[in-house]
């Protein structure tokens, strides 16, 4: 499982114009921080040689410019950087993160995993939803579909592995859990997480700016509201698309 | 004001996108790269109707694209061999083209390869989103309403301004097309996980022949041969290059493309280079692949030997 030798931080080849660093093989806080320092100074100072990054849980993949560069340049301008983030010199510009509420309808009807989950884990639906709103998760990676969210570390006795067979829709909304990691589906589409609630918050809005409610490195806290609640906020019922396979 | 000026289509055909050279920088959001899956083809089609090489142009996969002209203009087919028409009478791929108001132009089906571009003078006028106007339909962005082109699609372009400009037609000499062959090579370099396959796994990835299989899109090509065996199960996600070779826990490798997820934990032994990754995608179910390793430094030079090449290479004019 391990990528790289514990919390060194390494850069290696991904693609022809990829770069990846590796800044560790766990999920935790603390690299999180590191990949978001290391973050801020490659958009600062490399903004010229750069085509986009990639930042997830413990590594930064780096698409730099063919035309201009060599991975020899890159790899040593970033090796100039990342010795910086050694030092610590970087607090200044360290990312503010906020604390997003997002509402969650939870209940067998809009969850159709929740009763799974409790026979699982030897827990009542109400233990479930009670253990997954009672704490903040981090946002640790944006990615997979549009406005996806990855957020950790979900508690231990409410995780649940992947279906073993994926659902070819998932409704827009779907709050759901895989392993550790908790996640709202912005937009219906397929997936094999287990779902436990809808959430009535736009995820991604193509019209608004920011596009999304969340960054990597913000905190996110869910709160159960009633069906009245959801269907205030804009949450739609009967609730449709939840293939059940 | 003056009615707009443009295209309208008259038969989508089976699957027409509006592509420029793709979507950076939103990664961050979770946006993909979209843009032309055969670059190669796309840049030619752009610099047969002098435009920018990176202006929108309509890719045209499989075939059955009917367009009706609103304007005076000039356009080019690049790519697979598609049969083209304008008003019904046969013309060739790879140059220019005068088009009047009311032209008909059509294309038949692929029968060498599967993606044609075809551009016209000055870029289709479409609205960016996040700066491109790449359509990637599983995410609803980009095109004209992020889904592929339908019929009575109406794609604005400008009339030719300055006509002696386009006052010959040109042509790409026949040497320096493409063939689209039914088998490729994949240059791979090998990346990523790659020293969590064993060095036999290795040596069988490299050294087996793997079929297209049909599920092949945008999004990735899957391929189906010998299976290849990884010692990690997962990985922490993390972000995923264009021509990434994923080998999932099935063991028959997918080489990720243009509409690929931007993170993933799938283990992966290798990226394909570009100029490979635009060959793979003229194949269709059925062609036959082989990865061949390659060093970064290598793969460096024929990206470099390659631009070259293509900026070295002159149009012909023609009539």
């Amino acid at each position: 499982m391990s990528v790289t030798p514990k919390d060194k931080i390494t850069i290696q080849i991904a693609g022809e114009n990829a770069l990846i660093i590796y800044f560790g093989a766990k999920t935790n806080p603390e690299i999180l921080d590191k990949v978001q320092q290391a973050e801020s100074l490659i958009r600062f100072h490399m903004a010229n040689d750069i085509v986009d990054l990639v930042c997830s849980y413990a590594s930064i993949m780096v698409v730099f410019n063919l035309l201009a560069n060599d991975h020899h340049k890159i790899r040593s301008k970033l090796r100039t950087l990342l010795q910086e983030t050694a030092v610590d010199n970087v607090n200044t510009i360290k990312h503010r993160a906020k604390l997003v509420e997002l509402p969650v309808y939870y209940s067998p009807e809009s969850g159709p995993d929740l009763t799974l989950i409790a026979q699982q884990s030897h827990l009542e639906v109400a233990d479930i939803i009670e253990i997954h709103q009672s704490q903040e998760y981090l946002v640790y990676a944006i990615g997979f579909a549009p406005g996806f969210a990855y957020l950790g570390e979900v508690d231990e006795r409410i995780a649940m592995p992947r279906l073993s067979s994926p659902r070819l829709k998932v409704p827009k909304g779907a709050v759901a859990i895989a392993d550790r990691q908790t996640a709202v589906y912005p937009n219906e589409s397929p997936g094999g997480w287990n779902i436990i609630g809808l959430c009535p918050v736009d995820m991604f809005d193509i019209n608004a700016n920011p596009t999304m409610p969340v960054q990597v490195g913000d905190k996110v806290r869910f709160k159960a509201i009633s069906k009245a609640e959801f269907i205030t906020l804009g949450g739609v019922t009967p609730i449709k698309g939840i293939d059940t396979k | 004001m003056m009615a707009p000026t443009g295209f309208i289509i008259k038969q989508p055909g089976i699957h027409s996108l509006l592509q420029d050279a793709g979507r950076f920088g939103a990664f961050n959001i979770g946006l993909t790269n979209g843009g032309p899956i055969d670059t190669h083809a796309f840049y030619w089609a752009n610099r047969l109707c002098k435009n920018k090489l990176d202006g929108t142009n309509i890719e045209v996969s499989i075939g059955g694209l009917s367009v009706i002209a609103q304007v005076d203009s000039v356009i080019a087919v690049t790519g697979a061999t598609m049969p083209l028409t304008i008003n019904n009478e046969a013309k060739d791929l790879w140059r220019s083209h005068k088009v009047k108001a009311g032209d008909i132009i059509k294309l038949g089906y692929a029968t060498k390869g599967i993606r044609c571009y075809l551009a016209v003078s000055g870029g289709f006028q479409i609205k960016e989103q996040f700066g491109s106007t790449a359509t990637v339909c599983r995410e609803h962005i980009g095109g004209l309403a992020g889904s592929k082109l339908v019929q009575g699609d109406f794609l604005a372009c400008n009339m030719i301004k300055d006509t002696e400009k386009h006052k010959t037609n040109l042509v790409l000499p026949e040497k320096s097309r493409p063939s689209y062959t039914p088998e490729v090579i994949l240059h791979t370099i090998p990346s990523y996980q790659q020293r969590y396959f064993s060095s036999h796994q290795q040596r069988l990835f490299f050294s087996s022949e793997y079929t297209v299989s049909k599920h092949n899109d945008r999004m990735g090509y899957r391929l189906e041969g010998n299976t290849i065996a990884c010692d990690t199960d997962g990985i922490l996600s993390e972000g995923i290059c264009h021509g990434a070779v994923q080998i999932p826990a099935d063991g028959q490798p997918i080489v990720l493309m243009n509409d690929r997820q931007t993170i993933g934990g799938y283990p992966k032994i290798g990226s394909v280079i570009s100029s490979d990754t635009a060959k793979l995608s003229q194949l269709s179910q059925g062609a036959k692949v082989y990865f061949e390793p390659i060093s970064m430094d290598k793969a460096h030079n024929l990206y470099h030997l390659a631009l070259n090449r293509f900026n070295r290479t002159a149009l012909m004019t023609c009539d």
